[in-house]
Parts: structure tokens; C-alpha cells; sequence
């Protein structure tokens, strides 16, 4: 499972890219395997403020739903209007399928998030092998 | 994690599930998969092809003696005079106040031989109550035999055809909840129900518990499925097949505070006391009956907002006031629809009522429509 090097990531599984102060959000690779068929995902508005840490929306596979934590604060620029019709395309592709664009509000936030082998570690400790 | 998963108990085919890159959970205590390739795909293919399953954490208790059909009468709420050897129904041990203790399959191995399969997560509460409810009532010697089968569900319209590649009995004289004795993968006097959780054809065959047995069964299945594209399946889609079928789960649409009218499961209560006789939780019954019927009742629901009712989501009116509780809810696989099962008054049952369920803060609107959800094609001839 490759979590890519350029990318930040949340312990709740988010991962996020920037580029200035324009970030792209998904969730990790092993989010979307823990969850399994993924059938609805719920996005905020584009203008809408989302905090760190704080839910930004939902994703619901066939046997679970699961809150979306924004890695950082800022002002939704564009969600991915694709999902609704093929959720599912965030099984195939977690690492290059986007939810949500941002502006970020204070990029310091980034340093509180956790590297791609740091997030590795994370998830290896938590499924325990 | 680590710590709990070694107490969790294991069926016989755990190393197999493991090589199949089962995604494994605990489940009433139980180390079980939840699904292999996925879900939907597990569930798919037992609708239009065939799936297999391990079901051995299910609980097996057998009566033997004389007395066994006299103690099973008195346990169980259906009628096992009707049953014919070789013949199983459904049926449940209740309490005296007419809730579920666990709902029940009795198979009739001979005049005085019957075997109760019962739930996992109810095992030891089970066989406590049978042996406290009947161990004393004569000429019935009662042995939990949970351990010593394997239990595999091969479910789906191509079920037949693959087990029909792995025995000499012929399943085209089993009727549905029927059972027989053949030789299959070499073992003797395997036997072969047909029955299931799935709403689709399909048969429950009772193994030998040993691993290397227990393993060897299970590829020889697959391997004989491999022609109609079987897959294993998990407790996940074993879950969104029976819900289809609007089949009861245990814990969720009946427990022990919850009666058998108000589960929509009166018809297999036989009450007629001159056919019947006593049993645990008759009186109870009578009682709901002449009260008029259950004041809530079990319906189906199918979203017709977007949303997807779970599990414990409320039920309420369509401006807001709670009335009842999903005991099971689900996107349906196969008839792509968000369904669910609920208990709602019985002012409200009725079919096309519209209702709202109470999704994360935001009410979204369903309508009862009839179960089950999902109804098996009829063969044609």
C-alpha cells in the first residue's frame, strides 16, 4: 500500500496536497479498503469554511459510514461533482481521486499533519501487523 | 488489538479465510470474515451465480430419545409433530413473556432424534435455557454438538450444480428446507439441507469440524464452483442477502424485548393448544392476540430521498416526531436501493406511508413499501 510522498495525511485518513496555498483532500488508500464499496459521499459547498479537525462532510460504503475530517482550515474552491454519480471511483483510485479543494487559511497547519512514513507507521500500528 | 483478537474464537477454515485476504472482524466474539473481494461483488454473485460461506460458528444442539419431540414442543414455538424425517422449518425458543431467547432451524433426523441449529452470538445463553426449560423432562438426552461440525452455506442459483459435481445424493428430490444423507468429497453420510440466509436456492452441509477436513471441503467447493464464478463470501454480504429477503437477525429484528407478533413472525407460532400443546411463551401470545395485535410492527422501508437509513437511526413523522427505530439498514446490492427494517406503530405500517428517518441531524423521507424487499425468480419450466 503506497501512500504517496508528497502528501500529508490525517490519523483519521485523509490525505492532503498543496500547491501555494491551494489544497486538494482525499482519503488514503486505506480508508477506502476499511470501508469497502463505497455507495455515497457527502461534500460541502464550494464557499463554504471548513476547519481542522473538524467534519467536512461523509463517505458511506455498503456497510458503514465514516465522518470526513479536513486536515486543515480554509475556504472550499471545488468538490468533485464526479463522486455522486461514481462514488466508486474512490475504491480504484483513492490517492489520485480528489473530494474537496481549498483555500488554505494558515499553512502552518500542514506541519501539524503527518508525513507519508509517519502516516505508514500509524496505520500499520493501528491494524496491529 | 492484538490483545482481544486472542481471545476471539476461531471456526476451522480461520487460516483459509486468511489466505483468501479475508478482511477479518469480530463478530459476537467470533474471529469471521466480513468480506474477501468485496461486498458487493459477494453478493452479486450469490444472486446470479453461487457463493460460499463458513457458517460454523453457528450453534448445533441435538435431542435424542424418546422424549425429544415432547421437549422440543415445549421449547420451540412451531409445531415439529408436522415435520417429517429429513424435513426442517423455522421456529424460535421464546420467553415467557413471548420475546425471542433465539429463533431457530429444527431438522428431523429420525423419530426421535431432532437437531436445532441456533445463533452464535447466542450459544451458551441457548444451550442454558434448553437445558434449564427441558433437561429435566423425560427420555431426552441433549448434547451441544456447536464444536463438532463445520458449516458450510453454498448459496445461489448455481448452488445445485456445483455441490451436484461433489456428491452422489440427489438434490433434485430435496426440497426446499428439506434435508438428506449422501457422500460428498468423499466423506460418508454428510448431511446436505436445503437451506439458507440468503433468499436464494441453496444448501447448508454439516462437516466434520477438523481443519484439515473442514479445508479440504472448502476448496474442493470452490474449486467445483469455479465454472459459475462462485466466490467466499463474508458476514457482510451474508448480512445485505438476508436483508433483502427481509430475514430476521437476532439483536436486531428480534430480541428479547421484542414479541413474536410484533416481528410479523406469528405464522410460525402455532397456538392451537389441542394440535400443539403448551410451550414457553404461548400464554404471552394468546394475551397479544386478544389484545388485538401488536401496538408496533416490523415494516419495510425504502428510502425515496437520498440518504441511507443504518441501523438505530430513528423513525419519525414527516414533521419530526420520533416514532420507532431501523433494526437493520443498508444500501441493497443487488435491487440498488437504500432499504431498511423498522419498528414503527402500527398506525403507520401501512404500505406507501410515508415516514422520515433522521440521518446524521437531517430528516429524510422512506415509505413502507412490502417485504421481503427481494423476492427469488420463480424457475421456469
Amino acid at each position: 500500500m503506497a501512500y504517496p510522498a508528497g502528501c500529508k495525511y490525517t490519523k483519521e485518513h485523509e490525505w492532503i496536497s498543496v500547491i501555494g496555498l491551494a489544497g486538494t483532500v482525499g482519503i488514503t488508500d486505506y480508508a477506502q479498503s476499511s470501508l469497502g464499496d463505497i455507495v455515497f459521499v457527502e461534500l460541502p459547498k464550494v464557499g463554504d469554511a471548513v476547519e481542522a479537525g473538524k467534519i467536512f462532510g461523509s463517505v458511506e460504503s455498503v456497510k458503514a459510514v465514516s465522518d470526513l475530517y479536513s486536515p486543515v482550515s480554509g475556504t472550499v474552491t471545488a468538490v468533485n461533482e464526479d463522486l455522486k454519480d461514481a462514488p466508486e471511483k474512490v475504491n480504484a483510485d483513492a490517492n489520485n481521486t480528489w473530494m474537496l479543494k481549498l483555500d488554505l487559511k494558515d499553512k502552518a497547519e500542514l506541519d501539524t499533519l503527518l508525513s507519508a512514513a509517519d502516516y505508514e507507521k500509524f496505520v500499520s500500528e493501528e491494524t496491529g501487523h | 488489538m492484538s490483545e482481544t483478537t486472542a481471545t476471539l474464537r476461531k471456526t476451522a477454515l480461520n487460516a483459509a479465510h486468511r489466505a483468501h485476504k479475508a478482511k477479518m472482524v469480530d463478530f459476537g466474539g467470533w474471529d469471521m470474515p466480513v468480506e474477501y473481494s468485496g461486498l458487493v461483488s459477494e453478493h452479486m454473485a450469490v444472486r446470479t451465480g453461487v457463493g460460499l460461506f463458513d457458517v460454523s460458528h453457528m450453534g448445533d444442539i441435538q435431542f435424542r430419545g424418546p422424549g425429544s419431540l415432547a421437549a422440543i414442543q415445549r421449547l420451540c414455538m412451531n409445531d415439529a409433530s408436522k415435520l417429517a424425517v429429513g424435513q426442517a422449518h423455522y421456529s424460535a425458543m421464546l420467553q415467557p413473556d413471548g420475546t425471542f431467547v433465539d429463533d431457530v432451524v429444527v431438522h428431523k433426523l429420525s423419530d426421535n432424534d431432532y437437531l436445532i441449529v441456533i445463533n452464535a452470538g447466542t450459544r451458551e445463553k441457548d444451550i442454558q435455557w434448553v437445558r434449564k426449560q427441558v433437561g429435566h423432562m423425560p427420555g431426552v438426552h441433549i448434547s451441544d454438538y456447536s464444536d463438532h461440525y463445520t458449516q458450510l452455506a453454498i448459496q445461489g442459483p448455481k448452488a445445485a450444480e456445483t455441490l451436484a459435481k461433489l456428491t452422489d445424493a440427489d438434490l433434485s428430490t430435496i426440497k426446499n428446507y428439506w434435508f438428506t444423507w449422501g457422500k460428498m468429497c468423499g466423506l460418508y453420510n454428510v448431511m446436505i439441507a436445503r437451506t439458507g440466509y440468503t433468499g436464494e436456492d441453496g444448501f447448508e452441509i454439516y462437516i466434520p469440524s477438523d481443519e484439515p477436513t473442514s479445508a479440504r471441503v472448502w476448496n474442493e467447493v470452490l474449486g467445483a464452483g469455479a465454472e459459475f464464478g462462485i466466490v467466499p463470501c463474508g458476514l457482510g454480504s451474508r448480512n445485505t442477502l438476508r436483508l433483502e429477503s427481509a430475514m430476521a437477525l437476532y439483536g436486531h429484528e428480534i430480541s428479547d424485548t421484542i414479541n413474536v407478533f410484533e416481528a410479523g413472525l406469528g405464522r410460525y407460532a402455532k397456538l392451537d393448544l389441542a394440535a400443539k400443546g403448551d410451550f414457553v411463551g404461548r400464554d404471552a401470545l394468546v394475551a397479544v392476540e386478544d389484545a388485538g395485535g401488536p401496538k408496533r410492527k416490523l415494516v419495510g422501508l425504502e428510502m425515496i430521498e437520498r440518504g441511507i437509513g443504518r441501523d438505530g437511526y430513528s423513525v419519525c413523522t414527516v414533521g419530526g416526531e420520533k416514532i420507532g427505530e431501523i433494526t437493520s439498514g443498508s444500501p441493497a446490492p443487488f435491487l440498488k436501493k437504500n432499504i431498511a427494517l423498522a419498528y414503527v406503530p402500527a398506525q403507520y405500517a401501512g404500505i406507501d406511508e410515508v415516514v422520515a428517518v433522521e440521518i446524521r441531524g437531517q430528516l429524510v423521507k422512506a415509505k413502507v413499501v412490502p417485504t421481503p424487499f427481494y423476492k427469488k425468480p420463480k424457475k421456469s419450466l
